[in-house]
């Protein structure tokens, strides 16, 4: 359990930043495995059942969870995540009731935590206290799809101040300069983007995913998550390179919409 | 004021603290200075389009290559005399630009004030402005070798506008439209197909241009490669508000020209309406260096100023991050956008392009709002006074103009871009006459 790590040292600068997402990932790796990282929507599908299947995808034993913060225009994603999104809405999910919901449940999850969602609201909630409230919930990074490079200065840094990793994302067509140019910034992992295009509309993963990989590999220290488009553990075969971590999103969404639970998903990848 | 300086020479971004008050009393030197030496052409932004803290690029990563691709693109031709002979070519031929500047002598007797002039694009080609901008952003798509276009609409103006330009150039042409503005704008529904169109509805949450721009954008995600995403305001991010800007900027080109000729100086007033944005920044661009010139945008204050019932985002809203750009905006406490609403389909936007709330901030455009019963009244006063329809979008210009000119001494001039023409919106008026819910004024 990672708690040891993070203590309650708030307001405290750690004098040696270990990132803690880099740390799981690697100790899944080393049992010779990926990491395997689920997406839900908070809120989703109703406000209880979500805290409910937070509860199974750690027990499921999930390394990381990343949390969707609904927002109304999500341009990145695709239907099924947007739809989530909307219910999460309409159930009355702001990003002050899952940093309450958080802080409240401090330490209970095995499972790293990442909030993942788009600029406005994070803009809004006020980026010095959004840092200190993340913290304060046990966050261990973000991913904002919306915030690239030229525009995550502020936000990466005050994040940074708190031990908080902002989650770098790359895509097919992301050249190996750029991937450079992040990786001088990047902390946590890497989120590999497999498809060009939104999340939960392919079926199967395109070709050019393992040269997507090999040059984010070049260009990163760090972990490499795969992200879009994953639904099982057969589409990673053949891969001459593994992913770090894998990210499960649209796929678990719908798996939970249909009535299953969020654990039983993860059984198929341990 | 002794002569009439362009404060910001070419190549340089305007920044700074501008004066606002109004008056422009020229030398007949300034005067002569002034029409020998056309404007400069608009100043190029700072990093990534940023208009002083707005603008930039809130985009997924795997979208700002495309983008960096479409900047690459207009810098190389925006400027090449081969690209501009083209969009002249257009221009003139297809859209019968120039477009006149028109003098209204019976509305200026009746209002006893100001002198009201039109600068009348609702004579283009499709009855609005919107086709300046599609056939520049068109002509670059081809450059590009693009062979689909996309493009979201709010009214059914820009719509149609990018439906015709794209038959016009044989490319494909998908247009997103919310499902509740394409029941009130059925007719241009019907034009984009005519013209070889496919036309899809925005479905989700409002249903009107929010949603529109939504699906636009998630579908050209999917096939960036082969799809041009034309977009037809001056928002979104970089490059998009600094080429419609661009292409729109001939409308303050040709009446900043055409005001001089008629009255050898400056107008004391510009007015547009401001729901994106695109004619107004595309009146206003030319005169900001213009000192004397006082910039007026008009939002539409629908119902009224309470949350939900109106779109006056500079006017009522505060800065944030929407669709890929950084400017005010409508939203609620958590920071979703606010539910809008006006008269107008054109209007009802909670955000607004980059640029105005660059120019709101330093003082150098004022920002007003005008109801849906004042913007039907000025339908009907310009259609009694003129013969001349104008769409509900330019009513509210026209009635903010109505409001100023009685105040403003006989000599004072009025420009009014008149962006569109109102034949799309009888219908909707003829229904609400019918329905009691409105009275025709009385002339």
């Amino acid at each position: 359990m990672s708690a040891a790590i993070h203590t309650d040292m708030n307001d405290m600068l750690p004098e040696a930043p270990v990132s803690r997402l880099e740390a799981r990932v690697a100790a899944a790796n080393a049992a010779g495995r990926p990491a395997l990282v689920p997406f839900l929507t908070a809120g989703f599908p109703t406000l209880d059942r979500f805290w409910e299947e937070m509860d199974g995808l750690d027990r499921g034993g999930a390394d990381v969870i990343e949390i969707g913060v609904p927002f109304s225009d999500p341009v990145a994603d695709g239907p099924v995540v947007e739809a989530a999104s909307l219910r999460a809405l309409e159930n009355g999910v702001t990003l002050r009731w899952i940093l309450d919901g958080l802080k409240a449940r401090k330490d209970r999850y095995n499972a790293e935590l990442v909030l993942m969602g788009y600029y406005n609201p994070f803009l809004q909630y006020g980026l010095e206290n959004l840092a200190a409230d993340a913290a304060a919930a046990g966050v261990a990074g973000f991913i904002v799809p919306d915030l690239p490079l030229e525009e995550d200065a502020e936000m990466r840094a005050l994040l940074a101040a708190r031990g908080i990793d902002l989650i770098a994302l790359v895509g097919p067509n992301t050249s190996e300069e750029r991937m450079a140019e992040y990786a001088a910034v990047a902390s946590g992992y890497v989120y590999v983007v497999s498809v060009l295009g939104i999340t939960g509309v392919r079926e199967g993963l395109p070709p050019e995913v393992p040269q997507t990989l090999a040059r984010a590999r070049k260009a990163f220290r760090l972990p490499l998550a795969l992200g879009f488009g994953i639904k099982e553990p057969k589409q990673l075969e053949g891969f001459p390179d593994r992913p770090d971590a894998v990210v499960f999103g649209s796929a678990l969404l719908r798996h939970i919409d249909a009535g299953n639970s969020a654990e039983s998903f993860l059984a198929a990848w341990k | 004021m002794s002569t009439i300086p362009r404060m910001f020479p070419a190549g340089v971004t305007y920044g700074g603290t501008l004066p606002t008050d109004g008056g422009c009393a020229c030398t007949a030197a300034a005067r002569a200075a002034s029409l020998a030496t056309p404007p400069a052409p608009p100043a190029p932004p700072a990093r990534d389009g940023l208009f002083g803290p707005y603008g930039g690029q809130y985009v997924p990563e795997h979208i700002k290559p495309v983008l960096d691709e479409l900047a690459a693109t207009f810098e190389r031709y925006h400027s090449d005399p081969d690209f501009l002979a083209e969009l002249e070519y257009y221009l003139t031929r297809y859209s019968g630009r120039q477009t006149p500047l028109f003098l209204c002598a019976n509305l200026t007797a009746r209002l006893g004030g100001a002198k009201i002039y039109l600068k009348r694009e609702d004579l283009n080609h499709l009855g609005a402005h919107k086709v300046n901008n599609t056939i520049g952003q068109i002509l670059l798509a081809k450059r590009m070798g693009k062979k689909k276009v996309i493009a979201e609409t709010g009214a059914g103006q820009h719509g149609v506008a990018t439906a015709a330009t794209a038959a016009l150039m044989g490319m494909q042409c998908t247009i997103h439209m919310g499902a509740e503005d394409m029941e009130r704008q059925k007719l241009n529904v019907f034009r984009m197909r005519m013209m070889g169109a496919e036309v899809v509805p925005a479905m989700s949450g409002q249903r009107t241009l929010k949603e529109a721009v939504d699906e636009a954008l998630a579908a050209w995600l999917g096939d960036a490669e082969n799809t041009f995403y034309l977009l037809g305001s001056a928002v979104g991010p970089h490059p998009y508000p600094r080429i419609v800007r661009h292409f729109q900027s001939v409308i303050g080109r040709e009446a900043r020209a055409q005001v001089l000729e008629a009255e050898g100086r400056l107008p004391d007033c510009c007015v547009a309406c401001v729901g994106g944005g695109s004619n107004a920044i595309g009146l206003f661009a030319d005169f900001i260096a213009d000192e004397g010139v006082r910039l007026i945008g008009v939002e539409p204050a629908g119902r009224g100023l309470s949350y939900g019932d109106h779109a006056a985002t500079l006017c009522m809203g505060s800065p944030g991050v929407m669709h890929g750009f950084h400017s005010y905006m409508l939203k609620d406490e958590a920071g979703e956008p606010a539910a809008v609403y006006s008269i107008s389909a054109g209007l009802d936007y909670p955000g607004v392009g980059p640029e105005h709330s660059h120019l709101k901030d330093l003082g150098r455009a004022e920002y007003a709002s005008v109801t849906d019963a004042e913007a039907l009244d000025a339908f009907f006063v310009l259609s009694r006074a003129e013969g001349i329809i104008p769409a509900l979008e330019s009513s509210h210009a026209l009635a903010h103009a109505m409001k100023l000119a009685p105040a403003m001494g006989r000599d004072a001039i009025i420009v009014v871009n008149l962006s569109g023409r109102g034949d799309k919106d009888v219908a909707q008026v003829e229904e609400m006459v019918s329905a009691g819910l409105v009275t025709p004024p009385t002339l």
